[in-house]
């Protein structure tokens, strides 16, 4: 038994009223998506032209969806959260202090590893190629691999409901010696682990992949200073990938390494220095912040520009200061332990680089306030959301600022100011950025715009939200607060402020509501709000110039790049008729594109069990896995016929078509 | 068309390849980092100088750097297209590989039969990773010599199997440096 189970026992499967719960909705949500799939005979659909398509804009939208689910996963933990926090005074809340541990450990991870970047590798998916001039991105197979890498990840921070009941308690970067297995001895971390490993892979083979997409694959005329803003910011970010997520797997590795084969790297015997680990995972950790906000900074500057119908101001110093946070945020991780003890020397370093980040970021906000100022600004809600992100990020960055400075971080280390602080960021910051490439982008993907009306009632709840709940987190942070409190004195007088944050949380669910409303009411209001021209907004960069939605190959015919703002530039020569509809002359060429494979979904598939292996410590199963996927890349690369030719005919049929039918020209 | 499609992947291949390599040579550093930090933490136990068999690790230092030159002659072959050629130096840089898998082998396990294994202390378990994640990738760069092999046998020295060539002998020149590395940071670094 012990050969066919590892340490997976009876015990493990779900006898709490939340492992009970988590694992019966997930079995019911996939029962009824079963249950559909086969009444409605969608299956072949579902597998031939979504789950093994190696359309980079199909895998976009799959990242969404995974996103969003993982959203409203993430999104419970918070309620449970501030529910515990608003209840918490004396002997109050519904939550035994390790179950809370667990639900603050899982918010983080999720938010950060598979809502964020989720959101933004899906966006990078969908807009990159089509942003400079691409009909793919470079390696296809990477692309659905690396997508089924994240979703395995996704699923596998899910699976301690089945199997184990229990999560890491250790909070979202798991520090040792916390999280080695004398002080964890559950299978909790390893569940964190081994999903952060599998999705983490799938970020690191994405960045590789869309790093050469942007360096190689931009069409004749865009030289890198012609490179839309968005596609910028995503080279630095993606640099940032690239360079620094080597650093969270081999840390975790060594962390797994501890727990699994009785190393001694982080432990607190035998010579393990557990601060080798926080400096290890903050290197990769800070660098992450900006993994996630540069691209929303590249959002902002194309609605920016869009909007105000006019070139943004200053392109040269936005690419340098996107460069520039890129360097500097590898500089800077010490300043998330300046209580550790380094000196005052190293501090003051950590603390002067920290600085320093302000300059770049706030160069950035001027230059797209000097945008707007002369330019015809519309206030569409995808600017609303704009304006939104100015106000919070002032104040979160100035937040920011104050933790960056040694003396003032002893006082606020651990705080629930820093948490307050954060939360500014990444919700202010990147997520705002997403809800406005989401009203930006939506005629692109779907031919049809968001409801205005909705959208700004959306944002105008978000915003509120807000504020009201991490208004009262700055001020119980100052007032002495630290962070992750699972029950607090009565006598501290704090209960009130915690209520008004979980009132907040209220108002932002409203608000969740308000959005799903609006897609609701904008589909069923899809013919009046339908985007013929697949330029809805009068926009200046090449993804405008395709219909709405793109066909598989994006572009028919290559554009030639001559100026900065490829399509506005071919708009006011008039070139732009030729360009869209089709290039009078109708001389299309072949076009290559490559086949449909399930290739990435075995391969994640098989490392799922070699992660499902490590956590319990079922060797067969970790050999099965490991052999699996090392078979499934060697027949892949006996394969070369991965791709197939659209001839210049059924292009030009396409085209005519007004490329609306759904293509069938799979081999 | 499809040529040109073909000729623009294997570029992007290569470059990709060589970034995945950076990737790796980033994670090694890592690695290395730690055990730069971790190297005194041996515990009563005797350290590098003590356990480390210098000779032993010259020999298979040798034995790579000379894998390393009968791929690169490989690599030659493959740009003239002499499939017979490229095959025997490839089989050569895979018997040479093998060989310093068996002493890298030979080494971990005199150690462990000495009574130290890598649970021994911080310094060893840092130690016994670096050379095993090495090894591994050794592991994995014969494993592809030999697909290379039936490679060779079914398409002989098409574009295709020769862009895939040059990305193996890519990966084998990069364990060598990293080789170095271990040999520089680790070994000698023990004997100062």
């Amino acid at each position: 038994m012990k050969f066919w189970f590892g340490k997976l026992t009876w015990a493990s499967l779900p006898h709490e009223w939340f492992t009970i719960g988590g694992a019966l909705s997930m079995v019911l949500a996939g029962l009824g998506i079963f249950v559909y799939l086969t009444y409605t005979k969608k299956w072949k659909w579902l597998w031939q032209e979504w789950l093994t398509s190696t359309d980079p804009k199909k895998i976009g939208i799959m990242y969404f969806v995974v996103a969003a689910l993982m959203l409203v996963r993430g999104g419970l933990d918070a309620g449970m959260i501030w529910l515990q926090q608003s209840l918490a005074s004396g002997s109050g809340g519904y939550l035994t202090a390790d179950h809370f541990q667990q639900i603050f450990t899982a918010h983080g991870t999720i938010m950060i590893f598979f809502v964020t970047t989720g959101f933004l590798f899906g966006l990078m998916n969908y807009i990159l190629p089509l942003q400079i001039g691409a009909r793919d991105v470079a390696f296809p197979l990477l692309n659905t691999l690396s997508f089924w890498l994240y979703a395995a990840g996704a699923l596998f921070i899910n699976l301690f409901f089945f199997f184990g009941g229990e999560f890491a308690a250790t909070g979202w970067l798991a520090m040792p010696p916390l999280s080695e297995l004398e002080f964890s001895p559950g299978v909790g971390v390893d569940y964190w682990i081994w999903s952060l490993q599998i999705s983490g892979l799938g970020s690191l083979l994405s960045g590789v992949n869309l790093l050469v997409t942007i360096l190689k694959m931009r069409a004749p005329g865009m030289t890198l200073m012609k490179m839309p803003m968005f596609v910028w910011t995503c080279l630095g970010s993606l640099l940032l990938v690239v360079s620094t997520f080597p650093i969270l797997t081999m840390t975790l590795l060594m962390l797994s390494l501890d727990r699994a084969f009785g190393m001694h790297f982080f432990t607190s015997n035998l010579g393990g220095n557990p601060m080798l680990y926080v400096n290890l995972i903050w290197s990769w950790g800070h660098p992450e912040v900006y993994i996630l906000m540069l691209p929303a900074f590249g959002i902002y500057s194309e609605i920016v520009a869009t909007f105000s119908r006019r070139r943004l101001f200053g392109y040269g110093s936005l690419v340098a200061d996107a460069l520039l946070i890129s360097g500097l945020s590898m500089l800077v991780w010490l300043h998330h332990f300046f209580t550790m003890g380094a000196g005052a020397n190293v501090n003051a370093f950590f603390g002067i680089m920290t600085g320093l980040i302000a300059i770049p970021t706030g160069v950035q906000i001027f230059n797209w306030l000097a945008t707007l100022y002369k330019g015809d600004p519309r206030f569409t809600s995808a600017m609303h959301w704009f304006f939104g992100f100015v106000f919070t990020f002032t104040l979160g960055g100035m937040a920011g600022v104050m933790l960056g400075i040694p003396g003032l971080d002893f006082q606020l280390h651990n705080s629930l100011f820093l948490v307050a602080h954060f939360h500014t960021m990444v919700i202010g910051g990147a997520l705002f950025g997403i809800f406005a490439a989401i009203t930006y982008w939506f005629p692109k993907v779907t031919g049809f715009l968001l409801n205005e009306k909705w959208g700004k009632r959306a944002f105008w709840l978000w915003i509120a939200g807000f504020l009201v709940s991490f208004t009262p987190l700055y001020i119980l942070g100052l007032m002495g607060v630290t962070r992750r409190l699972d029950h607090y004195d009565a006598s501290r007088g704090w209960q009130g402020l915690f209520m008004v944050a979980g009132l907040g949380f209220i108002i932002i669910c409203v608000a969740v509501c308000a959005q799903i409303w609006q897609i609701i009411v904008s589909i069923k209001e899809r013919k009046q709000n339908q985007d013929q021209s697949g330029d809805p907004w009068d926009g200046r960069t090449l993804e405008w110039s395709t219909s709405s939605p793109p066909p598989v190959y994006n572009f028919a015919v290559i554009p030639e790049i001559k100026n900065r703002d490829a399509f506005w530039d071919m708009k006011v020569s008039g070139q732009v008729d030729k360009l869209v509809s089709g290039q009078a002359n109708k001389q299309y060429e072949d076009i290559v594109m490559p086949k449909n494979t399930a290739v990435g979904i075995y391969i994640s598939a098989f490392l799922f069990l070699v992660g499902f292996a490590f956590v319990w410590h079922i060797v067969w199963l970790g050999a099965v896995g490991f052999v699996g996927a090392v078979t499934c890349v060697i027949f892949r690369s006996f394969d070369h016929h991965t791709e197939f030719t659209i001839k210049s005919e059924d292009v030009a049929k396409m085209e005519s078509r007004g490329l609306k039918e759904i293509w069938q020209l799979k081999q | 068309m499809t040529e040109i499609f073909h000729q623009h992947q294997q570029e992007n291949s290569f470059l990709g390849f060589w970034l995945y390599l950076m990737t790796d040579l980033i994670m090694f550093a890592a690695l290395f980092a730690s055990y730069i930090v971790l190297k005194n933490n041996n515990f009563n136990s005797p350290g590098g100088e003590e356990l480390f068999n210098l000779s032993l690790v010259l020999f298979s230092t040798i034995v790579l750097l000379t894998s390393s030159f009968t791929c690169g002659l490989a690599g030659l072959y493959v740009e003239k297209r002499n499939v017979r050629a490229t095959s025997f130096w490839l089989l050569l840089t895979l018997i040479l590989g093998s060989f310093f898998l068996f002493l890298g082998y030979k080494e971990l396990n005199n150690l462990v039969l000495e009574g130290y294994s890598w649970q021994t202390n911080a310094f060893l378990s840092a130690f016994f990773s670096l050379i095993i994640l090495h090894g591994l990738h050794i592991a994995a760069g014969i494993l592809w010599i030999t697909v290379s092999f039936f490679q060779l046998r079914s398409f002989g020295l098409s574009d295709f199997v020769a862009s895939k060539l040059r990305r193996l002998f890519l990966f084998w020149h990069f364990l060598d440096v990293v080789w170095i590395f271990i040999f520089t940071i680790v070994y000698l670094y023990a004997h100062i």
